[in-house]
């Protein structure tokens, strides 16, 4: 059997709130566990509500939340014993992050291309800058842009799908075997978005990357994914193969999560919010 | 409870409420002598009428945000209207909004409001909601204090929420609780015409259905019109009556809501549509290739042209005017009709 590329072993983070004295403590996970496997990459999704510890989880995956109970293992090794900067730098070129809002995680003063040559200088040893050049140019024209048009430009120049498509370039550049992308399309504009969505699809099918995909969407979760988790405060409540968890939900809540998509058809949309204050009215 | 309402709803009139003429309105910026024009809105003619959901959709940069800020007559420097006129109807109290602006003054909020997006940036942080309904809304009522506070609560009773948010502190309150304060805030005067700028955007899937309702609902009591702002083609498949498309500053379709998602004329339209995804569909869906222009150096004659599937010659060289379509809407395009929806 071959060993798993992430395992999660009964996870869970709390937060500390309050003051001194009316400490409180909340659980924003609680008790997760899953596993991807090394030799099948795949698009696994992790759906739930804001308050449900999904951003908590991409975190932990990050390694920049330490969990309270439970282990994260990443290729046989515990993030939590990840100490020195050798071992964290090992694990970042194998684990890249792509965060929500394109326009916050690009500094509006600083040429977009300079993050390219930051980290290929950085997991890749590339010195000089003909060498970051090339690696930054190979991981644009996989995104479907190229250095030529990205060279000396700012954030603020390109369009939130093309500055999404930088920000998956530039995690594309150490050759990770992980991506953990929060809330990547929620931002973008909608004739954008499936570029970024599809741009997921193909890096599973030609370059073998597996990830991790955390929405809200329940829609753009079923289009791509291929297992899903749904949470709520914390907890697992539903999981499994994408496509059969999200065609038959059995959980009250993910089936709630389920109606509450507009469907793309003005009658059944109109239809659905009609039933959903029906139900608000009746409680 | 929805039974009610469709009984005590007015009927539809076909009277116009705002009426929109040739309206061009540009960002422009002169320094050292370079004029830079940024044309945000470039000649949209529409008219919503009473009662009606009108739905704007569009990308960022579209220009949706910059129409919404002319037609309430809220606009600063940089921008400028440089032609055409925006025009009200009050149930007969008649108001051009560039040309009378003391008169446009004191209908805001009493006749026409707003739901804005951010609620957070909406509401004062360091004051108590009761105070923004003191602000907002008091001097337009014209009830003495005990009164208003009373109208206020009743208000707000009938929207869900419990009146005790009025002492409440805007952080105290959820994001779909602030949402509904804003839509109480815009609806406490009862205004004919309601503003929505993407009043669901940052909400959760299952608060952004109960907001949706809200504002139908209210709509539907009030008889009043909306107009709804969003990107999202399912919201305006869920809300809105009729609906215009806007690409780069123009109006690139318009038209009922059923009849634009059936048989989409507009090409970009149609792209909108097919690339929405479904639960329970897995086909690929295609994205648009290129990025919306930019709205300082537009591309001439059809400004879809460049990423459009079906443009041909003619279209990089004329504009298309807004003509009567199949579908009983409008649309500018010169092969209306022709692309296929996947």
């Amino acid at each position: 059997m071959s060993q798993n590329l992430l395992e999660l072993d009964h996870v869970t983070k709390r937060y500390g709130v309050g003051g001194l004295f009316s400490r409180q403590s909340i659980t924003a996970v609680n008790d997760v566990s899953f596993s991807l496997a090394s030799d099948r990459p795949e698009i696994f999704a992790i759906v739930g509500e804001s308050g449900s510890g999904k951003s908590t989880m991409a975190k932990m995956i990050l390694g920049n939340e330490v969990p309270d109970g439970g282990r994260l293992t990443f290729d046989g090794t515990d993030i939590g014993t990840i100490r020195t900067r050798a071992q964290r730098e090992a694990f970042m070129t194998r684990v890249q992050p792509v965060f929500q809002n394109p326009f916050e995680a690009f500094n509006p003063l600083t040429h977009v291309d300079t993050y390219l040559y930051a980290t290929a200088r950085r997991f890749t040893g590339a010195d000089t800058r003909a060498q970051q050049e090339i690696k930054a140019d190979e991981a644009l024209q996989r995104v479907g842009l190229s250095l030529a048009e990205l060279k000396g430009r700012f954030s603020h120049e390109l369009s939130g799908g093309q500055l999404q498509r930088v920000a998956v370039a530039r995690a594309l550049i150490p050759s990770p075997k992980l991506i953990v992308a929060d809330e990547p399309v929620s931002m973008v504009d909608a004739s954008l978005r499936m570029s970024i969505v599809n741009l997921f699809r193909a890096l599973r099918d030609d370059l073998k990357v597996s990830i991790i995909y955390i929405t809200h969407d329940l829609a753009t979760a079923y289009y791509i994914s291929d297992r899903v988790i749904i949470m709520q405060k914390g907890s697992v409540i539903e999981a499994g193969n994408a496509r059969t968890v999200l065609d038959h939900p059995t959980h009250p809540y993910s089936i709630a999560l389920k109606n509450a998509v507009l469907p793309p058809d003005p009658k059944a949309a109109a239809a659905a919010i009609r039933q959903r204050r029906a139900m608000v009215e009746g409680v | 409870m929805f039974d009610v309402l469709t009984e005590t709803r007015p009927a539809t009139t076909t009277t116009d409420v705002l009426t929109i003429k040739d309206l061009k309105a540009y960002y422009i910026n002169e320094h050292f002598g370079v004029r830079r024009e940024v044309r945000a809105v470039d000649g949209i003619d529409l008219t919503v009428r009473r009662n009606e959901v009108y739905g704007i959709a569009g990308e960022s940069s579209s220009g949706k945000t910059s129409l919404i800020k002319t037609l309430a007559g809220a606009i600063r420097p940089p921008m400028r209207v440089v032609e055409g006129s925006v025009k009200f109807d009050f149930g007969g109290k008649h108001i051009d909004v560039y040309a009378e602006p003391a008169k446009m003054k004191a209908a805001r909020w009493q006749h026409l409001s707003y739901i804005m997006q951010g609620s957070m940036s909406v509401l004062n942080p360091v004051r108590r909601i009761k105070h923004a309904f003191n602000n907002f809304a008091y001097r337009h009522m014209g009830l003495d204090p005990t009164a208003f506070r009373q109208r206020v609560e009743s208000h707000l009773q009938r929207l869900g929420l419990d009146p005790n948010v009025l002492e409440a502190f805007p952080h105290q309150l959820s994001g779909g609780m602030r949402q509904r304060v804003t839509i109480a805030l815009a609806t406490v005067c009862e205004p004919e015409f309601i503003i929505a700028d993407e009043p669901t955007t940052a909400l959760d899937v299952l608060v952004q259905q109960d907001v949706l309702g809200l504002i139908k609902e209210v709509q539907g009591r009030l008889g009043s019109s909306v107009v709804f702002v969003t990107h999202d083609m399912s919201v305006h498949a869920a809300i809105t009556d009729r609906l215009a498309i806007m690409y780069a500053g123009r109006l690139a379709e318009e038209g009922p809501t059923q009849a634009l998602f059936d048989k989409p004329q507009h090409p970009y339209t149609a792209h909108l549509i097919a690339s929405l995804p479904r639960i329970g569909d897995i086909t690929t869906r295609k994205s648009l290739a290129g990025k919306p222009p930019s709205l300082a150096n537009p591309p001439s004659g059809c400004r879809f042209h460049p990423r459009c599937p079906i443009a041909i010659d003619r279209c990089s060289k004329e504009v298309p005017q807004m003509l009567p379509s199949a579908t009983g809407g409008r649309v500018a395009c010169f092969r209306a009709g022709e692309i296929s929806v996947q």
